[in-house]
């Protein structure tokens, strides 16, 4: 406990709660894209599977329960990453209180650069997904337990899924430089893989991001109905 | 002085002199170490190395540096290598041959008992600095990697690429810095030496200025150590860092402390050459390009054409002609002149027909790009950057520069000068090299001299001193300081016409002329008049700017000006007196038919050390006579 | 060739600053670009105005003296280039060119273009040795390293100290010359027993300097003359973090051998 006191202490150490934290959210959002997949094979195993996310773990664990501990560890994940991400932009922000001119970059990415403000885009979004498919407050047909017809409902509405599709490549932009900047944090490095590790990380992000688009792509093109 | 002047040289063979001086010198108890403060001036590899081993022993120690930093200090600029006696790649070396090697490479005009000191003390060196995790090169084993070095047969010169001097200082930047994280070592970074202060006949205590507020102040001790380079910037231009200057040697020197050699200069054989009249430094790369490229030039005057289209028949590879055996690898002295040689005869190449070629096609032909890539490859690549051409390519054009100073302050074989109480180590003393250096000694010399012959020798000098308390109150300092500080106000007040800049290219291209590469006594005599004339002129008409009591760069750069001028004098007169040629001191009237320099070891054997009398007033010569017990001097032969 | 320049002046750390134009003319591709401010200089000491103040003293790239923001870039446009070595046949005719000082909170302006990188040295003194008192070295090939750790030792030990790194961060990060010098020394036999301590201990002090966070944009990579690469930065966190949870301290204290 000490030594997790001393990391959260310094802003390497910080470097690393994010890192973890934001794999923790990164596996998530690879287990949320799984599920919503599903969403392909019709209502009826789509809902299903819903359901089963709250029936998971029986008979150890009641109704919902596995889903909760999940939300909470989730929580917990996204409560550490804002928070490591504010002490790590704040002592960026302290460390050259007078700018340049101009200064030029050649080796930084687009994604790089706007992963403070993609992270609050995605904030920002995720209170509104929660809003439309978790409590139904801006979905325009809320049904409890008829996700599939939730998600339709949406979707239909072409402004909704637009900013679905925004938000998505936000998403892919902040899992590109995340994946590979999580590697760099947490030192996982060998000499001979170091020039496939930015690869790897594209390659994750586009299937994600790609993953996400199709499901209101699909909806507005008429595939599912 | 001349009872100041005895060398102390341990009795005893060769062999054992230091081992024997080391189990006789007295020593400093513990307890007591702490009690005695030593200045370190300068943080090079002699002066990081001594400041790290002295705080180590547990003195309390302050170390100054002119640069921002201690590792920006010059030997950082050192390419080729350091040498060692480790016989690793059993081609028949051992501690006597560097030692006679490094003898003979200086013409027989050092001090035989320090030459094998530091044959002996190579080793440890190599040994130490591995410890301290310098990466030298390697080969597949695991095992180190050596090469061999101009002006000698073995292979013994360890590499840290082309960066060795960089490796090895910061080594001894890390020993300093772990000592002045402990609080052992107090740091004084941009504070520039500007006197010595002797009290009662010792070195008490130095008079620094602080670079960024301008403001002076006063270091008191039991010893001061200068470890503060060479002088090669006299030249102005010259491969040296711009910072490099005679200031903190000359001003002990007008304290009382003798000047040995000071026109022992040499001039390497492998820089760039200059492109213009804004040529600010040369760059020197490193020596280590002659065990492979060739050198040459056309045979015939004003060959226009360009390198690649000479056919073989119609180059000249001079030195391969000249001295078949050791070829392209002779010592420095004798590559530049006969480079100058080359170039006077007018088949120099390049703008102003100021080089020569250094050619790396049959070497790219035999080993592949990539060897000769991996050898020297960040030299080819800063080859390409300060010129635009490609060596790989085009053949590389190399002309001599100002490089080093064998010349510096006198010592004894304990490393104090006249002054007692004032060590001088590295390139700053006189002591190794004789009349000219080989390559890769001067990394060796600096870190033997800071990690393991300085902190002995200065315990024998404290234990025995009896030194009066002494603050930087005292009258002395006060006085030292007071006249430092009208030197500056004098600088300020003359607000003439012209920078400090202008008086130094013109003083370097006097020096370069009359005193440079090959001398005469006409050109001398001259040199001593002009010299004293521009120096009048500098006082007059020098325009410096700004105020005391600020960062002033061009105050810093005046008052070095200011003493390269004073002791341009000197070195005009000790190459004026020593009627011989020997190593790169070349005397035009003193050489052999085949155009060799001809020493005179009946009339000129001795160490020339030079007593101060007033500036401008004759110095008085004092002479150490040099005694070879074992080696018998012989004319040098590269052939 | 005629430039027009484009120079930060301020005159000590406590006054604030700004750009002063300056027109030049007769400068020679040939010159580097330190030489070009030389002949500024030198105009100024003509005009009798003070002299722009800047770093310098090698000037063949390797003391790490040299260092200011050319066009944007530290050290200039041109890649594993110090601001010495950067020759003006790699600049158009005409050109203007704009010079600012490094800018971090940890490296404040001296005077001009002068900033104070004593952090750095701080840094070192933190824990960037081993410990080695002369005279109690091993022989020198008694521990063999193998060619690519001594390799790669090389590569990470190159740095030079310039401070480009923190200048190109725009987090003015310090992490690559951290990252370097912890690499460099964990990378060999002689580095491991201080190996926990020494990273811990500079990366505290990098922090209390106030660098910045690395925010992996790589930048430092590109603006390093030597062409340290940003691996060694993966390899510093991992050092970090293993030494964060395995390494034990050993008891605070005088120096042993020292008493």
């Amino acid at each position: 406990m000490r030594r997790l006191l001393s990391l959260s202490r310094s802003v390497v150490g910080k470097k690393v709660i994010m890192a973890v934290s934001g794999l923790i959210l990164f596996l998530f959002v690879v287990g949320h894209l799984l599920g919503n997949l599903k969403v392909f094979e019709g209502a009826e195993k789509f809902n299903a599977y819903a359901e089963g996310l709250r029936t998971v773990g029986a008979p150890f664990f009641g109704r919902g329960q596995l889903l909760w501990i999940a939300r909470i560890a989730l929580l917990v994940s996204l409560v550490a990453h804002v928070w490591a991400a504010l002490g790590v932009t704040l002592a960026s922000r302290q460390a050259r209180p007078v700018g340049y001119r101009y200064l030029e970059t050649s080796e930084t990415t687009y994604a790089a650069r706007t992963m403070r403000w993609g992270g609050v885009l995605i904030f920002l979004y995720v209170v509104y997904h929660l809003l439309d498919f978790t409590f139904g407050r801006l979905n325009p047909s809320f049904e409890p337990g008829n996700v599939y017809h939730n998600v339709l409902a949406s979707f239909a509405r072409w402004p909704v899924s637009a900013v679905y599709i925004a938000a998505m490549l936000v998403l892919g932009l902040h899992v590109y430089h995340g994946a590979w900047s999580a590697l760099q944090t947490l030192g996982w490095h060998r000499p001979p893989t170091d020039r496939w590790r930015r690869g790897f990380a594209a390659a994750v992000a586009g299937v994600i991001a790609g993953g996400y688009i199709t499901i209101p792509v699909a909806v507005l093109a008429g595939v599912l109905r | 002085m001349t009872s100041a002047l005895n060398a102390r040289v341990p009795a005893g063979s060769l062999e054992t002199k230091w081992t024997r001086h080391r189990s006789e010198i007295r020593l400093v108890a513990p307890a007591n170490k702490p009690k005695h403060h030593i200045l370190v001036v300068g943080s090079g590899l002699a002066g990081a190395s001594a400041a790290a081993s002295l705080a180590e022993l547990g003195y309390g120690v302050s170390c100054f540096c002119f640069q921002d930093s201690p590792r920006r200090a010059h030997s950082i600029a050192a390419q080729g290598g350091i040498n060692a006696a480790k016989n690793y790649q059993n081609d028949g070396d051992s501690i006597f041959r560097l030692f006679y090697d490094t003898l003979k490479g200086g013409d027989f005009r050092a001090r035989e008992a320090n030459v094998y000191r530091l044959a002996e003390l190579s080793v440890n060196i190599i040994d130490q600095c591995v410890a301290q995790g310098v990466p030298f090169a390697r080969e597949y084993g695991g095992l180190l990697a050596n090469r061999s070095f101009g002006g000698v047969q073995v292979s013994r010169t360890f590499y840290a690429r082309g960066q060795t001097g960089q490796q090895l200082l910061l080594g001894a930047y890390q020993a300093l810095s772990r000592q002045i994280g402990r609080g052992k070592v107090r740091m004084y970074s941009r504070h520039e030496m500007l006197d010595l202060v002797v009290l009662d006949g010792a070195a008490r205590g130095i008079v620094v200025r602080d670079l960024v507020s301008g403001r002076l102040s006063s270091h008191v001790a039991d010893a001061v150590v200068l470890a503060t380079g060479g002088y090669s910037n006299i030249y102005y231009l010259s491969t040296n860092a711009k910072g490099c200057n005679v200031t903190a040697i000359w001003r002990a020197h007008k304290r009382g402390a003798a000047f040995a050699n000071p026109c022992f200069t040499q001039i390497h054989p492998t820089c760039i050459p200059p492109t213009g009249h804004h040529q600010a430094k040369l760059t020197l790369m490193s020596e280590s390009l002659r065990n492979d490229g060739r050198i040459w030039v056309p045979r015939s005057r004003g060959d226009g054409r360009a390198p690649n289209e000479v056919p073989d028949a119609e180059r000249d590879y001079y030195l391969e002609r000249l001295y078949p055996s050791y070829g392209n690898l002779v010592p420095r002295d004798v590559a530049s002149r006969r480079a100058k040689e080359v170039c006077d005869e007018g088949r120099g190449v390049g703008p102003g027909g100021h080089g020569v070629y250094l050619d790396f096609r049959d070497a790219i032909a035999r080993h592949g790009r990539h060897v000769i890539a991996e050898r020297y490859g960040n030299l080819f690549e800063m080859y390409e950057r300060i010129t635009g051409e490609d060596p790989y390519q085009v053949p590389m054009r190399i002309y001599p520069a100002p490089h080093y100073t064998m010349g510096g302050l006198w010592v004894d074989y304990n490393l104090m000068s006249a002054i007692p109480g004032l060590f001088v180590i590295g390139e700053a003393n006189f002591s190794e090299h004789g009349a000219n250096r080989l390559g890769a000694s001067a990394l060796m010399q600096g870190l033997a001299d800071g990690y393991f012959i300085l902190p002995y020798t200065i315990g024998d000098y404290l234990a025995q001193a009896k030194l009066a308390p002494a603050d930087a109150s005292h009258a002395a300092f006060r006085q030292v300081e007071r006249e430092v500080d009208e030197r500056v106000q004098k600088l300020l007040a003359a607000q003439g016409r012209r920078s400090a800049d202008q008086f130094h290219r013109e003083l370097g291209r006097l020096m370069w002329d009359h005193c440079g590469m090959s001398r005469n006594a006409a050109g001398l005599r001259q040199a001593v008049e002009r010299v004293r004339a521009l120096r009048q002129e500098f006082w007059e008409d020098v325009y410096v700017g700004g105020v005391g009591a600020d960062f002033n760069q061009a105050l810093e750069h005046a008052g070095r000006v200011a003493d390269f001028f004073e002791f341009a004098e000197l070195m005009c007169h000790d190459a004026l007196h020593r009627e011989e040629s020997c190593g790169c001191h070349f005397r035009e009237e003193y050489q052999t038919p085949e155009g060799e320099a001809k020493r005179d070891d009946e009339r000129f054997g001795y160490v020339a050390a030079w007593e101060f009398t007033g500036v401008g007033n004759p110095p008085v010569l004092h002479k150490e006579p040099l005694t070879f017990e074992v080696v018998h001097p012989s004319q040098r032969s590269y052939k | 060739m005629d430039l027009t320049l484009h120079v930060w002046r301020q005159a000590g750390a406590a006054t604030a600053g700004r750009f002063v134009r300056y027109e030049l003319g007769d400068v020679s591709p040939d010159m580097s670009f330190l030489e070009v401010l030389d002949l500024l200089n030198q105009q100024l000491i003509g005009r009798r105005e003070e002299p722009v103040a800047f770093d310098h003293d090698c000037r063949e790239g390797i003391c790490g003296a040299c260092g200011m923001v050319i066009n944007g870039r530290p050290h200039g446009p041109r890649a594993a280039t110090t601001a010495c070595q950067l020759h003006m046949r790699h600049f158009p005719e005409g050109a203007e060119i704009w010079v600012e000082p490094w800018r971090a909170r940890a490296f404040p302006v001296v005077k001009d273009l002068v900033v104070d990188r004593s952090a750095f040295d701080r840094i070192i003194q933190a824990g960037g040795f081993i410990t080695a008192r002369a005279g109690s070295a091993p022989e020198a090939n008694a521990i063999p390293v193998p060619k690519g750790d001594a390799d790669r030792a090389m590569d990470a030990a190159a740095c030079i100290g310039c401070g480009a790194c923190v200048a190109a961060c725009p987090n003015a990060s310090a992490m690559l010359f951290v990252a370097a010098k912890v690499s460099h020394l964990g990378l060999l036999p002689q580095g491991q027993p201080e190996r926990a301590q020494r990273v811990l201990r500079m990366v505290e002090v990098m922090e209390a300097e106030g660098f910045g966070a690395c925010s992996n944009h790589g930048e430092c990579m590109a603006a390093c003359p030597k062409e340290i690469s940003i691996d060694f930065i993966a390899r510093l966190n991992r050092d970090y973090l293993t030494s964060v949870f395995r390494h034990q301290p050993s008891e605070e204290g005088p120096d042993p051998a020292e008493g």
